[in-house]
């Protein structure tokens, strides 16, 4: 990371009203694509990941009320390519809250950069048993992918540099 | 942090960041297959001059589960046994590539000898009457878990009781507890304490009767018989009469206390009850706990990038 000085304030890209609305449109596709909610499971990637596990499966619920979603947080830390570099955060511990064997796992992130988080929680995610398959939603995909991974469920695709940061939460989408 | 020599060289923070670390290895152990990559690649040695069941063991799994490989190296068929001498050990067996030792020693101090010797990472598994810091942070994680104490341990009640003289948990224990916050008594008869306690964060009792109603954790230490030659006590008779946890003191502790012992336990001695039938007994969870504990420790000297926070 560089020591420049930035621009001090960050760049609304999403309102939390957008955000809202893309959690909204997101939950749609799910479903549409998986022809109902039953038998399918939201994994949060520790921690950017865990809200949008969470909203979705709000709204999951009021689509059919019938088959609640379950929802999981899949720390990744052990699995990184660069284990060393990173420290572990405090208090993002994994929760895998059904057996995965035969569900549909939809996997979310709040950001989709280089890919590399995601490749580690696939590999984390075969250790608690063989989903039927593995989806990817994310709030906002900013490329730069070092790693042949795409994802299935898009907020906002959003071009940026490789120095930008940016930041992905229920309140808004930021970019500096 | 390079090595793990004694629980002195951790701040609060860092015995924290540890605890912290050890939920995610609790969670990893608990895995249908309870295995991750993290430290593949590296070399982990054992070098154990003094007996051990449990912390072998132990520091074996940890390194497992991490991936790390493991070689456990046997003094008794060693060259050690032909007159090699400590120094010339570790640098042979450094030089194959080591990435750390696991080292315990009868002589105080043999795991900070060692760092000069290697470029490894050495953590002590005991040494001498010195230190034991893994059991210490082992405790300290069951007694968070069990008393539901994340925060720390301001106001606990820990009683240590036994041979604290020759105990290397305990000068652990009393190090990573008062570090924590907790309030530590040390009970024995005069002759298991240590000749000075200047600099101990402790109060001392010889009554273990008149404390046993306000404590939150009764830390039982073994009594090491092969000290019974040197008549520091009169019988393990009169030892078992005066510190040993019967029934009747058992039912004297408070509901939610905390029965603990590092093992091996001596039935009969300090352990006149039954531990299976304490309902505060966490000794198991000790054990299972330090699987955890270790791991954590495995992967923040080896694996974890934490330096920005550990050596901040």
């Amino acid at each position: 990371m560089s020591n420049e000085p930035r621009s001090a304030a960050p760049r609304v890209v999403l309102s939390a009203d957008d955000v809202r609305r893309a959690i909204t449109r997101i939950a749609h596709e799910i479903v549409e694509r998986n022809h109902g909610p039953a038998d399918l499971v939201l994994i949060g990637l520790q921690r950017g990941g865990v809200w949008l596990a969470e909203a979705l499966a709000a709204v999951l619920a009021t689509i059919d009320s019938e088959h609640p979603v379950p929802v999981g947080a899949l720390d990744v830390s052990f699995h990184r390519d660069d284990v060393g570099l990173r420290p572990i955060v405090p208090g993002s511990v994994t929760d895998i809250p059904v057996p995965l064997a035969g569900r549909t796992v939809v996997l979310t992130d709040d950001v989709l950069f280089t890919g590399r988080t995601v490749r580690a929680a696939l590999e984390a995610l075969n250790e608690y048993g063989r989903p039927r398959a593995v989806q990817l939603a994310v709030m906002v995909d900013r490329g730069h992918r070092e790693l042949p991974i795409r994802p299935d469920y898009v907020g906002k695709n959003l071009p940026t540099s490789r120095e930008e940061q940016v930041a992905a939460t229920i309140e808004g989408v930021t970019i500096r | 942090m390079k090595h793990l020599l004694s629980i002195e060289d951790l701040t609060t923070e860092q015995i924290h960041h540890l605890l912290e670390l050890t939920d995610h290895m609790v969670e990893v152990s608990s895995r249908p297959i309870p295995k991750v990559p993290a430290l593949r690649g590296k070399n982990v040695v054992s070098l154990f001059f003094e007996d051990s069941t449990r912390t072998r063991t132990s520091f074996d799994t940890a390194a497992k589960r991490l991936s790390a490989d493991t070689m456990n190296f046997a003094v008794s068929s060693s060259s050690v046994n032909k007159g090699e001498s400590l120094r010339d050990t570790i640098e042979t067996i450094s030089a194959m590539g080591v990435d750390a030792f696991v080292i315990r020693h009868k002589s105080s101090g043999a795991p900070q000898m060692v760092t000069r010797w290697t470029n490894a990472s050495i953590i002590n598994a005991g040494d001498g009457w010195h230190q034991h810091p893994t059991q210490a942070l082992l405790d300290c994680y069951t007694i968070r878990t069990a008393l539901n104490r994340r925060d720390g341990f301001d106001g606990l009640r820990i009683a240590i009781v036994g041979d604290i003289k020759h105990s290397r948990v305990a000068r652990s224990d009393v190090q990573a507890f008062a570090a924590l916050g907790a309030h530590v008594t040390l009970v024995a008869p005069p002759t298991l304490l240590p000749p000075s306690l200047e600099g101990w964060p402790v109060e001392v009792s010889h009554d273990l009767d008149s404390l046993l109603p306000d404590l939150d954790v009764l830390y039982l230490l073994r009594v090491q018989r092969e000290r019974m030659d040197d008549a520091l006590l009169p019988s393990l008779h009169e030892y078992s009469a005066l510190y040993g946890l019967t029934a009747a003191r058992a039912a004297r502790l408070a509901p939610h206390a905390l029965v603990m012992h590092p093992g091996p336990m001596n039935r009969g001695v300090e352990m006149v009850v039954d531990p299976g039938e304490l309902p505060g007994s966490v000794i198991l969870n000790q054990v299972t706990n330090g699987v955890a504990v270790r791991m954590a420790v495995l992967f923040w000297l080896l694996g974890s990038g934490s330096d920005l926070k550990a050596d901040a």
